[in-house]
């Protein structure tokens, strides 16, 4: 029996096991049986055991024990002994193992071996696990192999040199005049290798790659001969004559030609020559011409081969084969910026292959159509990317939507376009969107005024479809908040009339906010689009008014903060209701609101330089009180520019409790300066410089009356270009007898820096009777932020 | 042709050959591995032979009922590695005559000395089927001989 039976027994045994746990005990009992046969020594049974071992290994057994076994095995005489020792030190030694630098003496004994095939063994594990002393200790070997012995030796040689200088790359300089003169072999196995060899020069040092620019005639010239060679049996795979080599060759020629005209000029004709005359029905000419277009595309081509070369990738994407479509689309996707029209060309194509059924392949054609999306085909391309938009396999479609957003920003032909696409979007694969969406799609719904009344009517249309997509919801939510009134009036241009009543619109919302489809982000849209509408409707107020208090005892805690802070607007700033609901300005893009993200759609200060003539006429009375405060400002002889007046309103964004404790801080010594004293009531102002353009005024109203004031409110108006922003007051009560004040904090940014007034209106309630009052503020000199003050 | 690793395994997951071309822990080898069988293993037919892993490029090619799997770097070509793949199919079968999984599984250790002849350091060291051929008849005879 020969002991290779032994080793095939034992792999027989341990298949025939049924569990786990039966392999296992097979194992433990070989392995102990081959420690036992490595205590023995030599008895010319250790090459089947360590054998066993490496399969036993293969398994996924622990097999350390075996590392010194191949040591040994490995200086033995015998050459099927130094096979399997190799073997084994390949397999379970690698350059971290201690071990190994043991088998440093053996190789270099063996790479002088009588025999070449002991000379192969060493130059092979060298080649595979030498570490990087072993590699500095050998190195002068390997470069004697490279020039004397025959080709046998002479191509492992070579590649054992070029793991050298990937281990140690100063030694690069060692193998560099050797490199040369191997180009002169005919020895295909050699000639391979050294390609390789000064390829991985090249590669690492730009001094060396220029000496071996000097070649590039010579790897024409073979090249060349392999192209036109007639049929050899030996290198010949389905017609290509040593496809192998041919490829590692314009590999090598791409490097050398890469920013050099020269060089790239060598090798036209030959690039030309193999583009054309290669045959690439089957896989090895497919490869060959693919590294010919990858080279052509990397040198400093002419246009003429640059087209041929793209031309190449068009009929690849042709191909039936699969895999060669792929490749064509990686390929075209490096080159689709800088040979744009070329890659146009195939554009059809490459759309098709959105339909194809391999994953890759798709993802691939996805990303090169988003790539040749331009003005002029946006329309065509937007039709083929939405229907992949509703066929494409989920890991795809939030790449989808974000290329189609992309594409729409840059191209769209017109903004009903535009919002049509998003909305198509979002009803489609809402789910699959990014955060920004949103956000993005409201300030682009608000740019678009004359398309409100559509948008609105869509959006209306597609929530009461359905509520699950929640970007959409979002969306739709805010619109009909905003543009609710729109929705009401019935009729619009772009779209067949529906009759919608407030109740209708009520009850999307308030499906919306019941369903438990719905994110909380959602319901917070919902309450606030909700709340808004009670400005824009006539009849359900009361409606809203008792959703609104419903939601004041809900769990979630950012819906109860927003209840009861509308709940709050209702009872006591029901008169600034309006004004605090009123339709929201045109966003920029570039806004602090905006970009902050705030998605919540909460009240956010309106810009006081935008004129909105056509708000005025939907606020009620309270607003319109605070428009005649600024009509007067406005007219009042000033270097002011002429404008229908702008609306400042006072926010209450957080709660009084909040602000509280940011009203009562006065760091600062700052002076007080009184600004107004009647009837008790004296109202004091102390100014704070931040920047340049940004001022903090502090109002701080006390009352040396017997009794208390009650219903405090102060409005507050600034000229046009000035932008205000009121935070809430500490309270509206002032007790008697000067034992406490009320403060106020006004911020103001004043951009153009004009000078700055302020009209102040105080409004309070003092032993039943209700009071009135206006103060002018006219100047607040930056320097010492010191106001001059006229009462009227 | 700079390739990381060459594995070969059954449909079931179990690993018949695996060549690495690059020092790696042990633990690390076995994780490569446990991930290449599963990407693999899940690739539905009629998709392409490419697959993108880490910053490597994956190459695989189902014979009969292996799995031959190699790793490649970014700016190497795909095609070519499936040709290569079909070259040591090839020798195998050559050797083997009608190779089948059967042959790997029970002379493993000759499977690793066809690599050996064919690839070093993740090189292609011979691109002529015959020449390959011959050296590893050559070194079979070296070891009947001296055994």
């Amino acid at each position: 029996m020969t002991p290779s039976v032994r080793l095939q027994e034992m792999i027989r045994v341990i298949r025939s096991a049924r569990t786990q746990g039966e392999e296992r005990g097979i194992i433990q009992r070989e392995c102990a049986d081959i420690r036992s046969q490595f205590r023995q020594g030599d008895n010319g049974e250790r090459s089947h055991s360590l054998a066993k071992l490496l399969y036993v290994h293969m398994l996924g057994y622990p097999a350390h024990f075996g590392q010194m076994e191949c040591v040994r095995l490995i200086a033995s005489p015998r050459y099927s002994e130094k096979r399997i020792g190799y073997l084994g030190a390949m397999m379970l030694l690698d350059e971290k193992q201690d071990a190994s630098l043991l088998i440093t003496n053996s190789i270099k004994n063996d790479l002088s071996h009588s025999s070449q095939y002991v000379q192969s063994l060493a130059l092979c594990t060298l080649a595979c696990m030498g570490s990087a002393e072993m590699c500095r200790d050998l190195a002068p070997e390997i470069e004697r192999l490279l020039r004397a012995s025959h080709s046998y030796i002479k191509k492992k040689a070579t590649l054992c040199a070029v793991h050298i200088i990937r281990k140690v790359p100063e030694l690069a300089e060692l193998f560099t005049p050797s490199a040369r003169t191997l180009l002169s072999e005919k020895n295909h196995g050699v000639l391979h290798g050294a390609v390789v060899l000064i390829t991985e020069l090249c590669e690492r040092n730009p001094d060396t790659l220029v000496q071996f620019r000097k070649a590039v005639p010579e790897l024409v010239q073979i090249m060349k001969g392999l192209v036109t060679s007639s049929y050899s049996p030996e290198h010949n795979v389905a017609g290509i004559s040593d496809p192998f080599l041919q490829v590692r060759i314009l590999r090598l020629l791409r490097i050398l030609g890469h920013n050099n005209d020269t060089a790239s000029d060598a090798m036209n004709d030959l690039l030309a020559q193999v583009a054309t005359n290669t045959d690439s029905s089957k896989t090895a000419g497919s490869a060959v011409l693919y590294e010919t277009v990858l080279t052509i595309m990397d040198i400093n081509s002419e246009s003429g081969l640059r087209v041929l070369a793209v031309n190449i990738l068009g009929r690849f994407l042709l191909n039936n084969d699969r895999n060669i479509r792929y490749i064509s689309m990686t390929s075209l996707q490096k080159i689709v910026q800088t040979d744009h029209n070329a890659v146009q060309r195939h554009r059809g194509t490459i759309v098709d292959c959105l339909k194809d059924q391999d994953t890759s392949v798709k993802r691939r054609a996805l990303e090169l159509s988003l790539a040749l999306v331009s003005a002029v085909n946006i329309r065509s391309m937007m039709k083929e990317l939405l229907i992949f938009l509703s066929v494409c396999p989920p890991e795809l479609r939030s790449q989808t939507a974000s290329g189609i957003f992309n594409a729409a920003e840059r191209y769209s032909p017109s903004k009903r376009w535009h919002i049509d696409t998003i909305l198509h979007v979002l009803t489609t694969a809402g789910g699959d969107v990014r955060d920004e969406t949103v956000p993005n799609l409201i300030q682009l719904i608000t740019t678009a005024s004359e398309l409100h009344c559509y948008t609105v009517h869509k959006l209306y249309r597609a929530l009461i479809k359905d509520i699950a997509q929640q970007s959409l919801v979002q969306v739709a939510c805010w619109c009909i908040g905003e543009y609710g009134d729109l929705l009401l009036k019935g009729e619009c241009e772009e779209i067949e009339p529906v009759q919608v009543t407030e109740d209708d619109i009520l009850d999307a919302l308030e499906t919306v906010l019941q369903s438990h489809m719905s994110s909380p982000a959602t319901r917070g849209f919902a309450l606030t689009a909700t709340m808004k509408l009670s400005t824009r409707i006539t009849d359900n107020v009361d409606r809203i008014r008792s959703i609104v208090s419903i939601y004041g005892s809900c769990i979630d805690l950012e819906l109860q903060q927003r209840a009861v802070e509308y709940n709050a607007l209702f009872k006591k700033y029901d008169h600034m209701r309006a004004a605090v609901l009123e339709r929201m300005p045109v966003m920029d893009k570039n806004s602090p609101g905006h970009t902050n993200g705030d998605t919540s759609g909460e009240i956010k200060e309106p810009d006081t330089s935008k004129p909105k003539p056509v708000e005025a006429g939907l606020l009620s009375e309270p607003a319109s009180q605070v428009c005649d405060l600024l009509d007067l400002l406005g007219g009042t002889d000033t270097p002011l520019q002429p404008s229908p007046a702008p609306t400042s309103t006072p926010t209450t964004t957080s709660s009084a409790d909040l602000l509280d404790l940011l009203g009562g801080l006065e760091i600062k010594p700052v002076p007080t300066v009184s600004v107004y004293e009647k009837n008790g009531l004296s109202l004091k102002i102390q100014c704070d410089k931040q920047t340049e353009t940004e001022v903090t005024v502090t109002l701080i109203a006390s009352n040396s009356t017997q009794n208390d004031i009650t219903n405090f409110t102060l409005q507050a108006a600034v000229p046009k270009s000035v932008q205000l922003q009121m935070k809430a007051p500490s309270g509206n009560v002032i007790p008697a007898h000067g034992l406490g004040q009320v403060t106020q904090t006004v911020l103001l940014n004043n951009p153009n820096k004009v000078s700055l007034k302020m009209r102040i209106r105080v409004a309070y309630s003092n032993q039943g009777a209700m009071h009135q009052d206006t103060v002018q503020i006219d100047s607040f000199p930056s320097a010492a932020c010191q106001p001059s003050f006229s009462p009227l | 042709m700079t390739m990381h690793f060459l594995l070969l395994f059954s449909r079931q997951g179990k690993l018949r050959l695996q060549k690495w071309f690059l020092p790696l822990p042990e633990r690390e080898r076995k994780k490569i591995v446990k991930d290449m069988t599963t990407m693999v293993l899940s690739r539905k037919p009629r998709t392409c032979n490419f697959l993108h892993w880490k910053d490597l490029k994956i190459v695989y090619k189902r014979y009969a009922s292996l799995y031959f799997c190699c790793a490649l770097e970014n700016q190497d070509n795909e095609l070519l590695a499936l040709e290569i793949l079909h070259r040591y199919v090839e020798l195998l079968d050559k050797y083997f005559g009608n190779v089948c999984e059967l042959d790997i599984i029970f002379n493993f250790e000759k499977a690793y000395f066809i690599l050996d002849e064919f690839l070093m350091g993740g090189e292609i060291q011979e691109t002529s089927k015959q020449s390959i051929a011959k050296s590893v008849e050559a070194s079979d005879m070296l070891q009947e001989v001296r055994h």
